[in-house]
């Protein structure tokens, strides 16, 4: 990279403002390192994500040299800048000495929806949406003879308020090649503007006096850049400065360079994992044409499994887990049959083996599948083992223990879960979990299916399914953070169906009796009550008491990003941003996010789009539909009983509910009085349905629709207006007509 | 003419006055036991299906005396049922356990790719199966009488017609005559299959969906003639069940429906072994020596008459109101002389103030059981129940169950685009793949799924169109959403259900507008 001077940058008054001098303390450390890249620094400060801003005073001197002293690097000019842009919000003392008099307006919204910049309304200079002029009460207009001075107004913000406020500064700077803070009517600005008309460049601007918060956002633009007046310049995140700068820089060149300068970075995004939500932002932001990576890197199981690209879902999760339950459903279909006139010889086995195969070949197709399409869409995949090693850095290793290093703007951490283990004698020797299971080369045979997660009745569900001998070690409660009466519903079901369930054990230690595809395990386990010890033999035990996040073996420490002790997920805010702002989370790995697929790929995606589109769509967690996929599936949307009760108060809510019969398990004579469907709904708010509960063949195609209307407002009275599809399961919740608190009878009757 | 409209006008008006009297009276009854005062009961129903036994239990439930009188005429092969109207004994119960039956026949196919191993050959007994649907639907007609009897509606086996605007003659199965009177009457008679005309052995040999249900052998190489819903079903899941079947229609199948769609269904049932003779109309049959039927037709396109022997004949070219035997004329009831439809307001109300019309005899009503019985239930309480809440007959959701069943709600692409104009119309759709349709090798080259929007936002969705396993399940709460006013950017803004087939709604990005391929591959 050649080296660039920025001598020729002069050190001027501004006609719209004063500009302090540079500090030449630090302006002479940072000189020091100059071209040393960003990186080393870790470690040194105080701060530990900005150890080099040990002061604010040094982080003054630190701006003030970005644009006076020539012998930096660009790049390292600009990972300065994008360092010094994303700095976390600081009540600075000296910035409360620039504070104006508080006066009694409280701050401004941080929800203000004049914050649009990227709309898609944006043209090519870049107008963004205003607000009539003084609309916001309280604020009187500038007086022209003040009017590019910054106007004492506004009490000091929340910090929260400008945290927010700074990410949006800081969003507005980084997503936009040029982008201009104005105020309409100074004649600088209409200079800077002709400029890069005349360029060509396409700018986005913002006209501090057409916002409500403008004071606030001039503010903090002084705190960031230490420039008190407008206009002020960001060109590729660097802050250029006001008009007398801008044209300067364009005289010698700079602007030019710096308006090339697309990225000093590899890359624009480095996703880490390439499972569901990974590879739908790296997909999304490589439509938005931009330069994208993605390492997945799959560290065998104990057993040794391992799998291909697509994550959780694909190799070990949804995928075969439907595709293993849709199995034992034709095993009951089979059953089924005979009663609707099918005739074929009585012996009906199941073969594990092919079953295991064909979905396997399955899986592999998907495997594939994502691969090309990450060529299709120009995204760089790398099946490596990635590691932060630097702000921007990561290493990626190999399976033969070779390194890459790599460098992004930005990142996404994708990591998602893995099954835990018991931690007990024996476990990881001979313990299987869900990573194994979908593809175990022979029949489990007797399986103790440990713990009551959704992946432990699903699992016991579809092996009960091909009639094997399945027994449900349970803690303490099934399907935690469900609706309990559902969750018991599951079990009961599965408890008639042939799974046994023993309630209030966890194993203590598990012995191998014999080897073998599968051998003989001995199981001890003691009562959770009492010291009551059982022991029992099995071919099989499969894990399934829970998953944990892998995040501490990638670097984060380095750069520090925090991880929940507790959770060991990564907090992040509304926009899934992590507290070191060029790192991103999604999926699993996000701490009290839904673990689902359909939700990591839609924040993934709303990610992206936000990063590179200039979307301010966030990913909503609310109402977020699921399946449990137990041989009676289970749907449900929106809050559990208990939950319901606990925000809204039982005396407020009103639940509706109904048992149902499909209409084919009459003629198959199956069990009346076990689908059951359920809604729950807020009387303070015209009985708006808050929860949607359903148990029964096809739950979860039922509740997909359900879920979308929840989207718009679904109440009682529409369901009650809603005609049925007959003769449907999904019609029972337009005849919902029995409260619960009624205490009514609600086993079937007729048609 | 004009002296007759005349007396009919000062009668009806003179009726109202006195039914104002009654009502008001009705109180003081009431409280004095319920009696019907003039009349033997405050509701008299005609039509023991689903929308008549809804409108007379509910009537029921708030105090109200109330009959219903069903009979059914047997059809021309003799086939006759119990209580419960066309959906219970020859509609939607014994079509989708049928159908069902057929699913059950695919899914057996499946199992071996799943790992469960089924020794050949395979085989399906009608018999069997049509004894154990028959059982179900006689244990759902004593249902029926048990409910009546629990809910005090007294219930009359009698074929009715109308003596005068207030009474009507009932005649039992051995020829005795009885009246009944009531203050309001409810007309819920229903449909049934039409035959043709004027083609040559068509009543004699022919069949009806009233029979096919019933049948106690199985049909064996069977033509449906008809394109109507009732048609590709019936063909459907008798192709699903082993058989030969023929569908032989003259234009388009599935009228009224989204034509994409429909011709989705039929390109599917073509795939899984349906024929389709199509622009053909029958001309005659004749019964064989051997007793097969030998159907002659006219082929349309090359103007040629052809031929072909088949087992069972199955008419399936629409239904006429059951209109014609209630002396509607004696009570000054209007019918729409093109359809035999009886003429009803938004209030269910006839020409007639204080006679009604629900279901399928209505004229301009969806055909379907769901309707009939909420317009019943409404109307019930609009009578007696201080209620004035109308039936909304808008955004009524249905489901074709085809083989690949077809679920919809909301306008058809043609009617929206019909009504919004080509400009203002976006219509985003999607070819899936069930993923269990993965490992068996199914082909899903008919799994499609289109939403028909207003192009300028929020883009309020106006139609919905789902072709794939479980349509029925997945369009009911979609129905729900399109009745909240649901935006394609809401649904968008849903989270799907992993991995579902009704995830792939809230997952349509592709408009048709915009030409790429709306193929859906992998997950993402």
């Amino acid at each position: 990279m050649a080296m660039r001077s920025f001598s020729q940058v002069r050190w001027y008054l501004s006609p719209c403002g004063f500009l302090p001098p540079p500090i030449q303390l630090g302006a002479g450390r940072l000189r020091g390192r100059g071209g040393a890249g960003a990186g080393r620094r870790r470690g040194r400060g105080v701060s530990p994500h900005y150890p080099f801003l040990r002061a604010v005073g040094g982080y003054r001197c630190y701006l003030s040299a970005l644009t006076v002293f020539g012998d930096l690097q660009p790049q390292c000019l600009l990972r300065r800048a994008s360092r010094f842009l994303s700095r976390p919000g600081t009540a600075g003392t000296e910035s409360a000495a620039l504070e104006p008099p508080p006066s009694s307006k409280s701050p401004p919204s941080p929800q203000s929806p004049l914050w649009a910049p990227n709309s898609p309304r944006r043209g090519k200079a870049g107008i963004v949406p205003n607000r009539p002029l003084g609309s916001f009460p309280g604020v009187p207009m500038s007086p022209p003879e003040h009017r590019s001075r910054l106007s004492p107004r506004t009490a000091r913000p929340s910090p929260e308020t400008r945290e927010e406020l700074q990410r949006r500064l800081r969003g507005l700077i980084e997503n936009n090649r040029v982008m201009i803070f104005n105020k309409s009517y100074c004649p600088h600005g209409q200079r800077v503007k002709e400029l890069f008309s005349s360029l060509g460049v396409a700018y986005n601007i913002l006209e501090l006096d057409q916002v409500d918060d403008g004071a606030s956002i001039q503010e903090m633009l002084l705190e960031m850049t230490n420039q008190k007046t407008v206009p002020s310049v960001f060109v590729n995140k660097v802050h250029v400065g006001g008009c007398d700068r801008v044209f300067q820089a364009h005289q010698s060149g700079l602007l030019q360079k710096l308006l090339q300068e697309n990225s000093a970075y590899d890359y624009d995004l480095i996703v880490i994992g390439g499972g569901s939500g990974g590879l739908s932002c790296a997909k999304e932001a490589a439509n938005l044409g931009k330069k994208v990576m993605v390492l997945d890197y799959v560290i065998p199981s104990p057993r040794g499994t391992t799998w291909g690209l697509g994550g959780t879902c694909v190799n070990v999760g949804c995928i075969p887990k439907k595709l293993m339950h849709q199995a034992a459903l034709l095993g009951q279909a089979l059953r089924d049959s005979r009663k609707f006139g099918w005739e074929y010889s009585q012996k009906v086995k199941h073969n594990w083996e092919t079953m295991v195969e064909a979905i396997q070949n399955h899986i592999s197709s998907l495997n594939w599948g994502y691969r090309v399409s990450l060529r299709e869409k120009g995204v760089t995949y790398v099946n490596s083992y990635g590691e932060f090693v630097e702000q921007h850095k990561i290493k990626a290793t190999n399976r033969k223990g070779q390194d890459t290093f790599h460098t992004a703007a930005k990142f996404v951490i994708a990591t998602g879960e893995r099954p835990r283990y018991l931690g007990i004698q024996g476990d990881k020797e001979y313990c299987i979990t869900s990573d194994d299971l979908f593809s175990l080369p022979y029949c489990p045979g007797k399986t103790l299916v440990v713990g009551a997660s959704y992946v432990a009745l699903e699992c016991a569900g579809f092996l009960a399914g091909f009639g094997l001998d399945v027994t449900v070690m349970v803690r303490s409660i099934l399907l935690r953070g469900f609706d309990r009466e559902m969750a018991e519903k599951v079990g009961s079901y599965m408890e008639q169906h042939g799974v046994k369930f023993l309630r209030k054990f966890i194993p203590v230690m598990i012995q191998q009796l014999e080897k073998g595809l599968p051998g003989k395990l001995k199981v001890s386990a003691k009562s959770t009550e009492g010291s009551n010890m059982i022991e029992d033999v099995y071919n099989t035990v499969l894990l399934a008491i829970g998953r944990d996040t892998y995040v501490r073996k990638i670097g984060l420490e380095k750069i520090g990003v925090s991880i929940s002790e507790r959770s060991g997920k990564i907090p992040v805010n509304d926009v899934e941003q992590t507290n070191v702002p060029h790192i991103y989370a999604i999926g699993d790995i996000l701490e009290g996010k839904p673990e689902l697929t359909p939700v990591a790929i839609q924040a993934g995606k709303l990610l992206a789009r936000r990063l590179f589109g200039g979307s301010l769509e966030k990913c909503d967690y609310i109402n977020i539909p699921t399946t449990v996929f137990t041989p009676l599936e289970y749907g449900c949307c929106g809050l559990s009983e208990e939950a319901a009760i606990e925000v809204y108060k039982n005396e407020n809510l009103e639940v509706f509910h109904s048992f149902f019969l499909p209409l084919e398990w009459t003629v198959a004579r199956r069990e009346s009085n076990t689908c059951y469907a359920k809604i729950i709904c807020n009387k303070l708010d015209s009985d708006r349905v808050i929860g949607f509960h359903v148990l029964g063949p096809n739950a979860g195609e039922i509740t997909q629709g359900f879920a979308a209307a929840m989207k718009c407002g679904l109440t009682k009275q529409l369901l009650d207006n809603t005609v049925g599809i007959h003769p449907t399961c999904a019609e029972v919740f337009t005849t919902l007509d029995i409260t619960k608190s009624s205490g009514l009878d609600i086993t079937q009757r007729g048609c | 003419a004009v002296m007759a409209a005349v007396a009919l006008a000062l009668r009806r008006r003179g009726m109202r006055f006195r039914w104002r009297i009654w009502a008001s009276a009705g109180g003081v009854r009431g409280a004095a036991g319920g009696a019907a005062g003039q009349q033997d009961y405050d509701l008299l129903v005609i039509g023991g299906g689903s929308g008549g036994l809804a409108c007379a239990k509910e009537a029921a439930q708030l105090g109200r005396k109330v009959a219903v009188v069903d009979y059914v005429e047997p059809s021309p092969r003799g086939t006759r049922w119990g209580l419960g109207g066309t959906c219970v004994n020859v509609g939607c119960i014994p079509k989708k356990l049928m159908h069902y039956a057929a699913l059950l026949g695919h899914m057996i196919q499946d199992a071996h790719h799943y790992g469960w191993e089924v020794g050949q050959p395979i085989l399906h007994d009608w018999e069997k199966m049509a004894e154990a649907v028959q059982n179900h639907v006689k244990s759902l007609n004593w249902g029926h009488r048990v409910q009546l009897q629990d809910r005090k509606v007294k219930y009359f086996n009698i074929k009715a017609s109308f003596v005068n605007q207030h009474t009507v003659r009932g005649i039992t199965k051995g020829g005795k005559e009885m009246l009944l009177s009531a203050e309001h009457i409810v007309i819920a008679t229903g449909g049934r299959p039409k035959y043709p005309t004027h083609i040559e052995g068509a009543l004699e040999y022919g069949i009806t969906s009233d029979d096919i249900f019933w049948l106690k052998k199985s049909p064996g190489k069977t033509l449906v003639v008809g394109a109507s819903y009732v048609a590709l079903e019936c063909a459907g899941f008798l192709t699903g069940i082993g058989l030969d079947i023929t569908v032989m229609m003259r234009s388009i199948p599935l009228r009224g429906f989204d034509q994409q769609m429909s011709s989705l269904v039929t390109e599917h049932m073509e795939s899984h072994g349906t024929r389709f003779l199509r622009g053909c109309i029958p001309s005659r049959i004749r019964k064989l020596p051997d007793g097969q039927l030998q159907v002659t037709w006219e082929d349309g396109i090359s103007g040629k008459e052809d031929m072909g022997t088949f087992d069972t004949v199955l008419w399936a070219i629409g239904r006429v109101p059951e209109t014609r035997c209630l002396n509607l004329e004696k009570a000054g009831v209007n019918i729409n002389p093109k359809n035999q439809k009886i003429v009803v307001d938004s209030q269910e109300a006839t020409s007639i103030p204080h006679i009604y019309a629900i279901g399928d005899v209505a004229e301009g009503r969806p055909e379907l059981t769901p309707t009939a019985i909420m317009a019943g239930r409404l109307l019930a309480q609009r009578l007696f129940g201080q209620s004035s809440d109308l039936m909304d007959y808008d955004n009524v959701p249905t489901t074709v169950f085809t083989p690949l069943e077809y679920g919809c709600v909301g306008l058809s692409e043609e009617e929206a685009v019909a009504r919004h104009g080509q400009e203002h119309v976006e219509v985003y759709h999607a070819y899936y793949k069930p993923l269990e349709f993965t490992v068996a090798e199914r082909d899903a080259s008919q799994c499609y799924i289109k939403m028909v929007c207003l192009r300028e936002p929020p883009q309020l969705v106006l139609g919905l169109h789902f072709l794939g396993p479980n349509a029925g399940e997945v369009t009911q709460g979609f129905a729900l959403g399109i009745k909240c006013g649901a935006s394609y950017a809401q649904v968008m803004r849903t989270v799907g259900i992993h991995p579902t087939c009704s995830e792939e709604v809230v997952k349509l990005r592709i408009s048709k507008r915009s030409g790429l391929d709306p193929t859906v591959t992998g997950c993402g």
